[in-house]
Parts: C-alpha cells; sequence; structure tokens
C-alpha cells in the first residue's frame, strides 16, 4: 500500500504495488478448514500428518514387497520350482527391489525425517510446508503409478537396476519398464523437492543458539541424507530420461547396434546407486544414534567424530560406484582405484560402530524394545559392513559378483540396518507421534522373531552364495546342493513375516488398549535429550508455543539436569516444568491446501499419457499448469482464516498476505523445473 | 526490503525469519540450482562420451554453423543484463522500468529459442534427426534440455511479468524478480558451457 505509482506517470496505465490479493485463487477451490476427517489428511500441510502420511503408506507398500518376497522364497524353497515362471519371477523380483527400496526405506526415512527434524532443530514446521504436502503426495501417486502395471501388461522385469540395453524394447516388450522410468521420475521428483525442503528447514530455521554442532545426529544424518539426495536424484534423472526416450523415441543411447556404449548406464545408475544406499542407510544411522545415548543414560561417545564421519560417507559414497561394476570390464586401473575407495569407506562406518558401543560402555543400559532394535542394528549391519569389505576385494568380488552372496550382503545391510534402525525409531518416538506407547511385550517378541527370522533367511545365502547359486534366477536344478539351505531361508522368510505381523497387531492393540484404559503416556517416557521432547506427547499443531533458545547439544537433557561436584548428573528441574504448556496462543500456522494433491495427481496422468495415449498427457499436462498457477497464487497463509487466538488486530493487513507471493514463484519454479 | 514502510522484522518462530538472514525461497533456489548442475553435469557426459560416435548420418559437429550459434549465444547473455535491470528496476520501485524489462528478457529469451528451433530443423533436413546416431540423440536431448528451461524460464518472466500488471508485485516482494533471476542466469551459464563445450571445442 505505501508505494502507489502516480498513475499519470504510467503511460500504459497498469497498475501495480497493491498487495489486495483475491482469497481464491483461480476460482476452483475455497480454502479447506477442516482439522478432523479425511478432508484434513489430504490437505494438511503440517509436517507432522505428512511424516505419519509417509510412514503409513511405507509400511502398506512394506507390506507388498513382503509378499513378493515371499512369493520370491516360495519359488525357491525347492529345485525347479513351479510357483512362478521365469517371466513372473523376473517381475517379482524386480519389484521386490524397486518397493522396498524407493517406496519403503526411502519414505520411511523420509518420515523419520519429516516429522523430526523441524522439531529437533526447534521449528515450527519445514521452510516450505505445502511443497512438503506435495513431495508426500507425489511419492504417494508414484508409488501407486508403478504398482497398477501389475494390471496393465506386466510390471517391470529388468531388476531394479533395469540394466540396459538388457531393459531395451526387444529384451524387455511389455510397459514394465515405461512404469519403470516413469515411476522413478514421478518419485524422484518427490525426494528432490522434498530434500530441498529440508535442506533448507535445517540451515534456516535452526532456533536461536543451536550451531551446527549443536544440532542432535539424527538431524545431521538427515542433513547429510537429504543433500545426497539433492546431488544424486538428477543423476538417475537423466538415465531414467534416456531410457524412456530410447524405448519411446528411437533414441540411441543404449542401441548397441547403432554403436551406443553398453556401460552409459551403469555407469549413471551406480553414480546415483551407490550414494542412494548411504541416502538409505543414514537416516538409520541417526536414530539409533538418538536412541543408543538415551537408554544408556550417556551423552553420545564423540559427537564431532559421528557427526564427520557422517560427512565423510556423505563425500566418500561418490567415489566407490565402479565396485558394482567390477565384472564388467572398466579395466584394471578403475577397478583398482575403485577396490581402494570401497576399503577406505569402511573407515567411517567403522568409527561410528564405534562409537556407539562406547556409548553403550559404562552405561547405565536399558533394554527396551527400541534399545534391541538399536543393538540388533549394530550387530546385523557390522555382519553386512564385513561382507561388502570383501566385495572390495575385486579378486574375491569377481567370485561373488551375482550370487547370493550379494544379496546376504545387502540384506544385512539394508534389512538388519535400516529396517531395524526404523523399527527402533518407531517404539522410541511412538509416544512423541501418537501419545501412547507400544507394547514392550509385543514389542520383545517382534524383535527377536525378526532377528532370528532374518538371520535364517539371509545367513544361509552367504553360504549358497559363495557354492554359486546365482541371483536373479528363478530356479535352480536338483543336486546341485543348494535345496537344504533354501529350504531354511524360506523358513526364516516366514519368520519375518510373522514378526511384522507381531509388529501390526501391537500397533492395533497397543492403540485399541491406550483408548480403552485413557493411558496417557507422560511427556517424557524415557527421559530423554533432545529438543523434540520439550513439547507436550502427543505434538501439538504447533510444535512450539515459544522457540527454544539452545545453549547445549542436548539441550532437554541440559534443562532437566546439572552436575553435582564429581560430574555426575543431577536432577535440577521436574519434567514438567520444562517441557512446553502446548498453548497455541498468538501462533499463525501455514493454511492447509488443496493444490498439493491436484499438483501430484497431474503426474501419473502425464505418465500414463506417454505409455498408452498422448490424450491422458494432455490433460495431465493442464492439470499440472492449472495446479502450479493455483498453488503459487494462493497465499500460503488464508487470510480469511479464524485465528482463534488471534493477538495482532493492530496490524495492516499487508502482513497478513506477505507471505503469499514469496512461496510462489519459489515453489512453481521448483516443481515446474524440476520434472 | 528497508525501505519499505510496514515491515516488521519477524522474531524467531514468526514466518519469514531465519538463522541465516537469507530467506529460505532464495537459499531454496540455490539448492535447486545445485541439483540442476548434476542433472546437466550427467547429460553433458553423455554428449562427450558420443559426440565422435556415429555409424551412420553427419555428426553434430559436421553440421554446426557457429557464427548463427555466437549470435543466439550473445542473445541470451544480454538477456541476463536485461533481467539484472528488471531486478534493479523493482528494487527502486520503477514497476514501469521493471515491467519494461522483464518483458525483453522473455522476448530474448524467445529469440534465442527460436534460434535453436532454426537450428534443429536445419539440421534435420541435412540429414541429422533424432535417431540418426548416437552423437545426433545425445545433442538433441542435451540442448533439449537445455531449451526446456530456458522455456520454463520465459513462462516464469511472463508470469512475473502478468503479475506485475495486475498489481501482484510491489516493490517489497522484489525477492521474487530476483530469485527467478538466479534461476536464468544459471540456465544462461549452463548455456556458455555448452556452447563451450559441445560447439567450440572441436
Amino acid at each position: 500500500m505505501a508505494i502507489i505509482e502516480a498513475p499519470d506517470s504510467a503511460p500504459l496505465a497498469l497498475p501495480s504495488g497493491g498487495t489486495v490479493a483475491p482469497h481464491q485463487a483461480l476460482g476452483v477451490f475455497s480454502r479447506p478448514g477442516q482439522s478432523k476427517g479425511w478432508r484434513s489428511w489430504i490437505t494438511s500441510v503440517d509436517h507432522k500428518r505428512v511424516g505419519v502420511l509417509y510412514g503409513a503408506s511405507a509400511i502398506l507398500f512394506f507390506l507388498i514387497g513382503g509378499m513378493e518376497a515371499l512369493l520370491i522364497r516360495l519359488q525357491l524353497v525347492h529345485a525347479n520350482g513351479t510357483v512362478l515362471n521365469a517371466a513372473q519371477y523376473n517381475q517379482v523380483f524386480t519389484m521386490h527391489g524397486i518397493t522396498m527400496i524407493f517406496l519403503v526405506v526411502m519414505p520411511l526415512g523420509a518420515a523419520f525425517m519429516n516429522y523430526l527434524m523441524p522439531l529437533q532443530v526447534g521449528a515450527r514446521d519445514v521452510a516450505f510446508p505445502r511443497l512438503n504436502a506435495f513431495s508426500f503426495w507425489c511419492f504417494l501417486f508414484g508409488g501407486l503409478f508403478l504398482n497398477s502395471s501389475w494390471f496393465l501388461g506386466g510390471a517391470p522385469d529388468g531388476g531394479w537396476f533395469a540394466y540396459a540395453p538388457n531393459t531395451n524394447p526387444i529384451f524387455s516388450p511389455s510397459h514394465g519398464m515405461d512404469f519403470y522410468a516413469i515411476g522413478l521420475l514421478i518419485t524422484g521428483i518427490a525426494s528432490t523437492v522434498g530434500a530441498i525442503n529440508l535442506v533448507v528447514t535445517v540451515i534456516n530455521l535452526r532456533a536461536p543458539g543451536m550451531s551446527l554442532m549443536k544440532m542432535p545426529v539424527f538431524t545431521w544424518m538427515g542433513f547429510v541424507t537429504q543433500l545426497l539426495i539433492v546431488f544424486a536424484m538428477p543423476v538417475i534423472t537423466v538415465a531414467l530420461f534416456l531410457l524412456l526416450f530410447d524405448r519411446n523415441f528411437g533414441a540411441n543411447f543404449f542401441n548397441v547396434k547403432a554403436g551406443a556404449d553398453p556401460l552409459l548406464w551403469q555407469h549413471l545408475f551406480w553414480l546415483f546407486g551407490h550414494p542412494e544406499v548411504y541416502i538409505l542407510i543414514l537416516p538409520s544411522f541417526g536414530i539409533i544414534s538418538e536412541t543408543i545415548p538415551v537408554f544408556s543414560r550417556k551423552p553420545i561417545f564423540g559427537y564431532p567424530f559421528m557427526v564427520f564421519s557422517g560427512i565423510a560417507i556423505g563425500f566418500m559414497g561418490w567415489g566407490v560406484w565402479a565396485h558394482h561394476m567390477f565384472a564388467s570390464g572398466v579395466g584394471p586401473l578403475s577397478v583398482a582405484a575403485f577396490s581402494v575407495t570401497t576399503m577406505f569407506i569402511a573407515v567411517p562406518t567403522g568409527v561410528k560402530i564405534l562409537n556407539w558401543v562406547a556409548t553403550m560402555y559404562g552405561g547405565k543400559l536399558t533394554f527396551t524394545t527400541s534399545m534391541k532394535f538399536s543393538v540388533g542394528l549394530v550387530g546385523m549391519f557390522t555382519i553386512g559392513g564385513l561382507s561388502g569389505v570383501t566385495h572390495a576385494v575385486s579378486p574375491s568380488d569377481l567370485q561373488q559378483t551375482d550370487t547370493y552372496y550379494i544379496v546376504a550382503h545387502f540384506h544385512y545391510v539394508i534389512f538388519g540396518g535400516a529396517l531395524l534402525g526404523f523399527f527402533a525409531g518407531m517404539y522410541f518416538w511412538w509416544p512423541k507421534v501418537f501419545g501412547y506407547k507400544l507394547s514392550e511385550k509385543l514389542g520383545s517378541w517382534h524383535f527377536w522373531l525378526i532377528l532370528i527370522g532374518m538371520n535364517l533367511t539371509f545367513g544361509p545365502m552367504h553360504i549358497v552364495g559363495l557354492q554359486g547359486q546365482p541371483r536373479r534366477t528363478y530356479t535352480y536344478n536338483k543336486g546341485y546342493g543348494f535345496d537344504f539351505w533354501n529350504m531354511i531361508e524360506t523358513i526364516g522368510a516366514f519368520i519375518i513375516a510373522l514378526a511384522v505381523l507381531v509388529f501390526l497387531v501391537n500397533v492395533f492393540s497397543s492403540r485399541a488398549k491406550a483408548k480403552r484404559e485413557h493411558i496417557t503416556v507422560g511427556n517424557d517416557p524415557w527421559d530423554a535429550r533432545s529438543l523434540e521432547w520439550m513439547v507436550p506427547n502427543p505434538t501439538p499443531a504447533h510444535n512450539f508455543d515459544e522457540v527454544p533458545v539452545v545453549a547445549h547439544l542436548d539441550e532437554f537433557w541440559h534443562r532437566k539436569y546439572g552436575e553435582d561436584e564429581n560430574g555426575r548428573p543431577v536432577r535440577v528441574k521436574a519434567t514438567d516444568d520444562v517441557v512446553q504448556a502446548g498453548d497455541p496462543t498468538g501462533v499463525h500456522l501455514p493454511s492447509p491446501s488443496y493444490w498439493p494433491i491436484v499438483i501430484a495427481a497431474s503426474l501419473p496422468l502425464i505418465g500414463y499419457g506417454i505409455i498408452f495415449n498422448l490424450g491422458f498427457a494432455a490433460l495431465g499436462g493442464f492439470v499440472l499448469f492449472l495446479g502450479i498457477y493455483g498453488l503459487g497464487l494462493e497465499p500460503s497463509m488464508d487470510p480469511d482464516a479464524a485465528h482463534p487466538h488471534d493477538d495482532h488486530g493492530g496490524h495492516d493487513d499487508t502482513h497478513d498476505d506477505a507471505p503469499a507471493a514469496a512461496d510462489d514463484e519459489e515453489s512453481h519454479e521448483e516443481v515446474t523445473a524440476s520434472e | 526490503m528497508s525501505d519499505v514502510a510496514i515491515h516488521h522484522d519477524p522474531k524467531p518462530g514468526e514466518h519469514g525469519w531465519t538463522q541465516t538472514g537469507v530467506s529460505n525461497e532464495k537459499l531454496g533456489m540455490w539448492v535447486f540450482l545445485g541439483s540442476e548442475c548434476l542433472l546437466f553435469g550427467g547429460l553433458i557426459s553423455t554428449y562427450m562420451l558420443y559426440k565422435g560416435t556415429a555409424l551412420k548420418g553427419p555428426k553434430p559437429h559436421d553440421l554446426y554453423d557457429i557464427p548463427f550459434t555466437s549470435v543466439s549465444s550473445f542473445v541470451l547473455l544480454m538477456s541476463s543484463m536485461t533481467m539484472v535491470l528488471a531486478l534493479s528496476a523493482i528494487q527502486r520501485g520503477d514497476h514501469q522500468r521493471c515491467r519494461v524489462w522483464l518483458a525483453t528478457t522473455a522476448l530474448l529469451g524467445a529469440t534465442f529459442i527460436s534460434g535453436q528451433v532454426y537450428e534443429f530443423t536445419s539440421f534435420v533436413k541435412e540429414g541429422m534427426g533424432y535417431t540418426t546416431n548416437t552423437a545426433a540423440s545425445s545433442f538433441y536431448t542435451l540442448t533439449g534440455f537445455h531449451g526446456v528451461h530456458v522455456s520454463l524460464g520465459i513462462v516464469m518472466l511472463m508470469s512475473l511479468f502478468m503479475m506485475s500488471v495486475r498489481g501482484r508485485l510491489p516493490q517489497e516482494k522484489s525477492e521474487v524478480v530476483e530469485i527467478v533471476g538466479l534461476y536464468w542466469h544459471f540456465v544462461d551459464v549452463v548455456w556458455i558451457l555448452i556452447f563451450t563445450v559441445v560447439y567450440l571445442i572441436p
């Protein structure tokens, strides 16, 4: 309002400078205002709800991917199995890999990072709340798009690594690999937008006093993970586009007949693929770096080493990709160089393991379910890490390549590492998210079953792998000596399935019990250390009543405990005096919005259009265009929304929509430009 | 921002407060551009791998019209200057000039794109289609991706222009222009790289 031009100086007579915005952008939707019911979930921009949605969808996909795993194990239980034929087996093992990596482990990490990182840095939300919601819907629709391929002519069948030229239309004639390329492009947009969001959140929205070296280790690992996503995703985006253009528009990137280099795909894919494995594992490393100190009642051992080893892994992860290609003929120099870098990257990982053990050493250990899973991670990941070092030795790797030994290795690190860490995190933060604890008794069953199950399933794979059982192969003959161990593996797989069932029962029964008996968990069930516990359980929508001023690593702990003259911790304040009251007075939150889900829904439409009929793509493009402008022109805080405790009546209304346009262009650029 | 009448500095936890003093939107754009570097890195590497390999048909290097591309590169570079002028205009509160420079930037961008369309058409006429050989596929994909980026930039510029016309781009939101400018300059810088690596180095 302060800057209205004199109209007579404007020969074109264009108005300018006003800040009055129409409250219904494009007039399509009225602004959603519900706080309960399904509509409140699909329009929510609250990082906590988005986190819960990520987690719930990931568990749904986990069940699907788990069924695929059971099918694989049923097929391989005997020699010459007949449960699946070769073509079906290819689809099932491909979708198992894609689902578990892109639709389970990555989004589970995203669930924890979305929920916890803003809380741990003392922020009220992420930097771009609506883009955060967009990321989630984009991931969900990408995942559904990938899985819809089962019903539309066959799922991808070229492996999650999709080695071209093996995935050219000649060898993979169904639409499966198109679903793969487009589906991963869509989930890639989700990851990239989400990563930009969280990187900015960590850099910009840390509470006053929280320097980088006072951030909790989980947030640090999340930060490194998100940076890896920011830089790794565009590489696979390139590879996927090239594959898509080859398959659909006759380009020659992987067409060996036209002189293409068959290693191009492998280089692009693994340049993404190796940072990707650290994207999968680092969030779990972060999780147990939070749980182990709490249940050992000691601060994390060697915090700076923990942080810098995480950063080191993040950097070195870019220099090891060709160890996936030792058998492809990259040449002795490359093999030697990448052998060395691969052995070297075990060092920062070893530092972490040492630090966890040293944190527990001399601590007052409490073996809650969360702690059991954390210690389980340390043990199982170490096994997977050691077999990983054996791959670094290239002569030995040439024997192991394409056998079940490799399968054993990456299941020990992804299942025994990432997934156990996520379960540790779920048992630990469940009261924070939902306000009640999961049953420790069922949790114990869950842990022991999964530990036994995974060792029975993946342990024998080392043996049959070294005996030469090839991976990615739908059957084996009698008399090779694989029968016994394969039977054990299948039994193990069903024990894992039982463990997952116990977990689901635990979720529902604990919830019912908490409701029935009105159990409240209190504000600090574990005597925890970091900032997220400074707000009541479950977390109120606005997070912090007042943004805390941080003076220490483990700020919450330091507010509860002081030291006596011998340096031992002494309670100085009761928990309830430290935890905030949960009073939203004076807090303005970003308003919910329909646009994120609308924009996300347009992307699978475009995908179907490219595969089947360009008409869908045109429709999808139109919705995308409309959605981006809708989101861009809509103020991020609804000026019409009633603020129950509105305390700033004295303000000019410029203030109310000032955030709008700042978000505007930004959001629409990111979305358009990252496609 | 400081010369705007009604402006109060946000406190921690309020919208607009940041630890670094750089706004979320601007930082987000920087991170996004970092990500884009790897996208073009991948595409340029693919082109470098394939630029000399063609089992049939002409290679891009046989067809380049360096004087023509130099002129269109110059046009794109000039658009970075007009982008800066647009930003400086809106920071001064001169909406008239801001609109003029935004439109000029978009027009220069469009000129560049027209040049690219002309170049592609003439290459196809000379026998180098998208599917002719590996070098052709990688050349068209790389420059095509860049062209799409420029086109999206033009759409953003036109959106800013329309926002300004409809009075929704006041001086205190000049940062929006700055952020679009970051994107625009990035796309220009990428073109300098492409022009050097793809066209000039044999």
